[in-house]
């Protein structure tokens, strides 16, 4: 197993690398610079910019020097928009945040997701499936950009309860409006993926043998169905756990969470290179570990398995 | 004294300290009574690009820069230039000299005097190659002796022509003479930079535990991409009569989000979202607000080799400008108090009224029966039919525009119009390289003088994209520069503007915003919107 983790791990340094060059390239094909601006430069003014960003070196020069400073100095370079700031600072400012309401909605995501689907299996065709069934739909049809402008609406504006946006150091009454809204699409996924996956284990034949033997329910929903249930699950909880811990451009649009999203998708539309490269390596890494997690998650789960 | 009559006594006196102290509380010149709490929040639309004066591009950064840092001028709340640092300044008779006196008490936020030296360094900073200020063209703009040949690298930045004569006094040298000189020093670039610390944190001297200033506020806080807080400069040297003790802007990407905080009560300040400005007045008349401000919105036609051969016949510019009823757009596009524009320079700009013309004084009925006749005699009509691709960046409001303006020519004139659409960057790319036919174009004076616009449609103005080129025109600015009263060359300059028609005028914008009635002096005159939170306060509810 241990060899596995490694040898994983050593094929996501070329994975990466390889995604750092393709990034690099479609932003050089990208037309309009980070530089581009409404009045143009003088080529003066501009060859000093480019100068003092490198710029002015051959591409293979500053893709180089780009690894060599990330490797030699865990350097990520300076933004070129935001000119006193540099991209480890806006990945040390924005990520946390990002990580924080990220982690909760998946969490209450999971959480909530996978006892609907739970309950609405074993109270099959009753009101508890219908209900469940309904609130998961109903969720699915709700993404963050819908739930967003529907929250500041009714908890700020009508009700007065929770402030319409911004961080302030993640106190709960700034978190609860981003939780929701990256929560709840997911949550009604999770929610059906587990009901239809429970209902197939509990018609399996092992179900059956298990009910058969005089097992109690309880023992047979914890001890037998839960382990099989949760596999779909799991894979589709991967991606879904790299999309939320990396921000969501929509999360951070309308709560102003100041989460790293929104600097994503910013340094793509203001072309600034340094930026959209930093993010997109810590964007590859986390995938990278988080489909390993993953995986040893599901041979945990299925011992079948190995490796 | 029993304990009674000792606690008695106290809110006795507590009280009567705290009414003293209420009493006192009404702006002295107004007379009215202020809010407790000074704090004025308001939203902007991206984090901003930097703190650093010489190296802030961004409106809302030179808005929190002009609260940290004061320039030599200032301007008032009609965007008339006062004293800043500088108390006066002298110009020599070719307007080629500019001597500033500085004031005795203006200081830094540690305590230090605020030097003719601190500008000096500045300037030079601003010009130097080696900062690489995306502003420098700025400096350039202003003239400054051998700014050109520093930021090219053929000088070095000590050779710029400013001198601190002593710590009261700053000399500038121009390599033209330029009459609107002091008025441009009421920008950030211009502002002075704290020597010291700069060089001891380098890039790192705007951060927060970091920076140094020199103007009514220091920076307090900054949390990037969420909010930064200014609040009273004590070592200021007008910090008595200062009201606003905190400022506090909030970046709120989605303008509609913003509204519904405003009318949350988060915030004090915020715009509003296009076209619904008559119904928020309606609903809201003391906070809906609307002024001029100093930005036209055009439409440029490409003149360059690559343009249409139709755009090179002045009645086709002509008549497509004629047949924009442009009421419609100001008033039931957006909405919300922008003017129709028959000039290139807005009519708010200062010391000059732009000339009226021939077309401004037509109906709209005059203008189509015109554009007709002239298109006719271009060669156009239903038998041959004008065709071309109209650009405008990805926006609702451009989209609009530029489809209500399609539609006018299609049904008045049968003008077949495709449009496009780009992203912004890959927008600017395209108009640069005059990879167009008519593209969309706008601009805010960098300074309150008509020079700041009409500039950009000389021969060899970056900014003129759609590459026009008349050599009387040219002539007259570069007159401009120089006269001691410019606004008869402008006259003329405009009056050449409404002959050749380089580019569409469409309207000239408005500011238009939701602003807390309890916020004072709002400065709805200037048209810059240069404003200071020093000449703001807010009234007690």
């Amino acid at each position: 197993m241990l060899s596995y983790v490694i040898r994983r791990l050593l094929v996501a340094v070329p994975t990466i690398l390889l995604l750092v060059i393709a990034a690099f390239a479609m932003m050089q094909l990208a037309p309009g610079g980070p530089f581009t601006s409404e009045r143009p430069l003088p080529p003066e003014v501009l060859a000093n910019i480019e100068r003092r960003y490198g710029l002015d070196q051959p591409l293979w020069k500053q893709l180089w020097d780009y690894f060599a400073n990330i490797v030699l100095h865990f350097d990520f370079g300076p933004s070129f928009v935001y000119k006193d700031r540099d991209v480890n600072d806006i990945i040390a400012q924005g990520f946390p945040i990002s990580l924080t309401y990220g982690s909760l909605a998946f969490l209450a995501a999971t959480v909530v997701g996978v006892v609907l689907g739970i309950a609405a299996a074993i109270r099959h065709n009753t009101w508890i499936d219908y209900a469940a069934v309904s609130l998961g739909i109903a969720a699915q049809a709700l993404p963050n950009f819908i739930m967003g402008p529907i929250l500041i609406l009714t908890f700020t504006l009508w009700l007065g309860l929770l402030p319409g946006g911004g961080w302030n150091g993640g106190q709960w009454q700034y978190l609860i409006m981003p939780v929701i809204a990256l929560s709840t699409s997911y949550m009604g996924s999770i929610a059906r993926i587990t009901r239809s996956s429970m209902l197939e284990v509990l018609n399996s034949n092992f179900i059956r043998t298990a009910r058969a033997k005089g097992l109690p329910q309880g023992t047979i929903i914890w001890r037998h169905a839960m382990k099989p249930t949760l596999l779909p699950v799991i894979s589709y909880l991967g991606p879904v756990f790299v999309y939320v811990l990396t921000g969501s451009v929509f999360v951070d649009l309308y709560f102003s969470t100041g989460g790293l999203g929104q600097s994503y998708v910013n340094s793509a539309l203001t072309r600034d290179y340094a930026v959209l490269l930093g993010v997109t390596i810590l964007y590859g890494a986390l995938t990278v570990v988080v489909n390993l997690l993953t995986d040893l998650a599901y041979a945990w789960f299925d011992p079948k398995i190995r490796y | 004294m029993s304990r009674l009559a000792q606690l008695t006594l106290t809110t006795f006196l507590t009280a009567g300290i705290a009414t003293v102290g209420l009493a006192q509380e009404t702006h002295p010149e107004t007379g009215e009574a202020l809010a407790a709490d000074q704090t004025f929040t308001y939203r902007i639309l991206d984090e901003f690009s930097s703190l650093d004066p010489q190296v802030v591009e961004d409106v809302t950064g030179s808005e929190v820069a002009r609260d940290l840092f004061e320039g030599l001028m200032n301007q008032d709340e009609n965007g008339e230039l006062v004293p800043g640092v500088a108390t006066g300044y002298e110009a020599s008779e070719d307007k080629t000299t500019y001597t500033f006196t500085l004031r005795d008490d203006a200081k830094w936020s540690n305590g230090d005097p605020v030097t003719a030296q601190d500008f000096v360094f500045a300037w030079r900073r601003a010009v130097s190659p080696e900062l690489a200020s995306p502003y420098q063209w700025y400096m350039s703009l202003m003239s400054i002796e051998n700014a050109d040949a520093i930021i090219a690298g053929e000088m070095a930045p000590e050779e710029l022509g400013v001198t601190a004569v002593d710590d009261r006094t700053l000399e500038v040298k121009l390599s033209q003479p330029l009459s609107y000189f002091p008025q441009m020093v009421t920008h950030a670039t211009t502002f002075p930079a704290p020597q010291k610390v700069v060089e001891e944190f380098g890039a790192d001297w705007t951060k927060t535990e970091n920076i140094v200033s020199n103007g009514a506020y220091v920076l307090t806080e900054h949390i990037p991409n969420e909010r930064s807080t200014r609040e009273r400069n004590e070592m200021y040297w007008d910090n008595e009569n200062t009201i606003i003790d905190k400022t506090v802007a909030l970046v709120i990407n989605d303008e509609n989000v913003a509204l519904t905080r405003f009318l949350a009560g988060e915030l004090d300040r915020t715009e509003i979202p296009a076209g619904q400005f008559p119904r928020l007045s309606k609903e809201h008349p003391d906070e809906a607000i609307s002024f001029p401000r100093l930005c036209n919105y055009y439409y440029t036609f490409n003149l360059s080799d690559s343009g249409p051969e139709a755009f090179k016949d002045v009645n086709v510019r002509k008549a497509l400008a004629l047949a924009i009823d442009r009421d419609i757009i100001t008033k039931n596009v957006l909405a919300g108090g922008e003017v129709a524009a028959y000039s290139f320079t807005p009519a708010a700009v200062a010391n000059f009224e732009p000339p009226v013309s021939e077309m401004q004084e037509m109906t709209q009925a005059e203008r189509d029966a015109k554009a007709k006749e002239l298109l006719a005699e271009a060669g156009y009509g239903p038998d041959n039919p004008l065709k071309f691709g109209m650009m405008y960046n990805t926006s609702d409001n451009h989209q609009k525009i530029a489809v209500v303006m399609s539609q006018m020519w299609k049904q008045k004139l049968g003008v077949e119009v495709e449009l496009s659409n780009m992203e912004w960057k890959v927008f600017l790319e395209v108009r640069g390289n005059q990879d167009f036919e008519l593209a969309r174009g706008a601009w805010c004076g960098d300074y309150n003088e008509a020079s700041t616009f009409l500039d950009l449609l000389t021969t060899p103005s970056g900014y003129n994209d759609g590459k026009y080129s008349n050599a009387d025109y040219d002539a007259l600015i570069q007159e401009a520069k120089s006269a001691d009263d410019s606004a008869p060359l402008y006259t003329e300059a405009e009056q050449i503007f409404a002959q050749d028609m380089p580019v569409i005028p469409v309207y000239h914008a408005a500011g238009v915003y939701m602003m807390d009635s309890d916020v004072g002096n709002w400065p709805v005159n200037n048209v810059e919107q240069n404003w200071y939170s020093k000449d703001l306060y807010k009234v007690a509810e």
